[in-house]
């Protein structure tokens, strides 16, 4: 049996460039409707992995000059060993190892269950001066000391694909605390390097990621 | 030649309102969707002089991520604070927290510019309201505007994280700026957040509800 093909201009409405086909909200007839400006990319789904990682041009990911901002959402990120943390490094195009230099500032409130502890301070101990290790994004997650305990946060990278400027990121996380407080921690810096980067991963500090899922959004500039 | 344009309900499809054509997950059938874009708004209130604003439908595992953005909430008191709660089932908002907070503020005649944590606004282990701005101002141009992040409400494994900002004017003509981070303590899923003031009402303003897909 041959098949009808219907064209572009079959449907009962007036084809708009870059316009999706939707339902009118009557549903009586078609209209126009407008993409998001936040397009999903890419989730990925920890399993005892060591790492996570997103490389432009692999499994479908896109990090490269097609959007001027992405967007990386981390939920209910479970450690496999105790007191570590979530940390994130990036690879230029063409480079090798992630291992790309940073500078970054580091400040958390945090406030214990038991409601005797609690305060605002700058962390020394997670920030770097032109260091290239891994930076952190959360603070000293649980993992073996409670099943329920996890972190959950967003991660901003802006124009990575700049060969101009040096690249921004911000990051802020509501993270358990291995001792059983709230912390809310906040890190901002820059890969300081012209070159593009195009890769990113995700590990903690020590052991494997447990469980969690990690999304890529990229952000429309137009 | 005039064309003969295919109709709404000619597709083998239901056509569902403000909903995109899509082609099914296998690839061999029509289905209804949103359009393309990782932040769907599924739920818009607009207060009225409302003691709450209850948020009660799809709060689920449809999402792993929801969003409220509110918009010029004004209540109908002055110093009067707006607060949040999560309900872990049943009918009260009662569900455990322990949060964190801090701030920044300056007056608008450049007397006062800090930053600190805010001992006052933070709970542990806490079934009550969690404050999401203190000491409002209800001149009529004063209120709060924000957001709140609420992640994988759902989950009966882990702990619920929310974490929100918001911005306002406080009763005595100051900018206050309000970092909230935290819990809800328990393995229950979370089916409801409620908005409401301290003192009075919600006099005005508008939260909307977005699943991040």
């Amino acid at each position: 049996m041959a098949l009808t093909k219907y064209n572009y201009n079959s449907f009962d409405i007036t084809p708009v460039a870059s316009k999706a086909l939707a339902f009118n909200s009557d549903a009586d007839g078609f209209t126009t409707a407008t993409e998001g400006d936040m397009v999903l990319i890419k989730t990925l789904t920890a399993s005892s992995d060591s790492t996570l990682e997103f490389e432009d041009g692999t499994d479908d990911v896109v990090l490269d000059n097609t959007y001027p901002i992405y967007l990386f959402k981390f939920i209910n990120i479970h450690p496999s060993g105790d007191g570590v943390r979530l940390q994130f490094q990036g690879n230029a195009a063409g480079g090798s190892g992630y291992n790309e230099t940073m500078t970054t500032t580091s400040f958390r409130a945090f406030h214990n269950e038991a409601g005797t502890d609690a305060d605002l301070q700058y962390v020394t101990g997670t920030d770097q001066a032109q260091g290239t290790g891994f930076q952190d994004i959360t603070d000293y997650g649980g993992g073996s000391g409670g099943a329920d305990e996890c972190a959950s946060g967003e991660l901003w990278l802006f124009d990575p694909s700049s060969t101009t400027f040096i690249k921004h990121f911000m990051a802020s996380a509501s993270t358990y605390l291995n001792s059983d407080y709230q912390s809310q921690k906040y890190h901002a810096g820059y890969f300081n390097t012209t070159s593009a980067i195009d890769e990113i991963q995700f590990k903690f500090d020590s052991g494997n990621i447990d469980s969690g899922t990690i999304k890529l959004y990229g952000i429309k500039d137009s | 030649m005039a064309l003969s344009k295919v109709d709404y309900n000619s597709l083998n499809v239901t056509a569902a309102a403000s909903k995109a054509l899509k082609w099914n997950s296998g690839a061999d059938g029509f289905e209804t969707g949103d359009v393309a874009g990782a932040l769907v708004l599924l739920e818009t209130q607009t207060a009225s002089s409302d003691d709450t604003l209850d948020f009660t439908d799809n709060i689920d595992s449809t999402y792993n991520e929801y969003v409220f953005k509110f918009y010029n909430i004004h209540p109908a008191t002055d110093q009067a604070h707006l607060q949040v709660n999560f309900r872990d089932g049943g009918s009260s908002y009662d569900a455990t927290k322990t949060t964190t907070t801090f701030e920044a503020r300056h007056n608008e005649d450049d007397t006062v510019a800090t930053a600190a944590y805010d001992g006052g606004g933070d709970v542990a282990q806490s079934t009550g309201i969690q404050l999401l701005m203190s000491y409002q101002g209800n001149d009529n141009d004063q209120s709060c505007s924000g957001y709140l992040h609420l992640f994988d409400p759902s989950s009966t494994t882990f702990v619920k994280h929310f974490m929100a900002r918001t911005s306002s004017v406080q009763y005595d003509n100051r900018q206050r700026d309000n970092y909230i981070a935290g819990y809800c303590n328990v393995t229950a899923a979370i089916d409801g957040v409620q908005f409401s003031m301290s003192t009075g009402n919600i006099d005005a303003g508008v939260v909307k509800m977005y699943g991040v897909s």
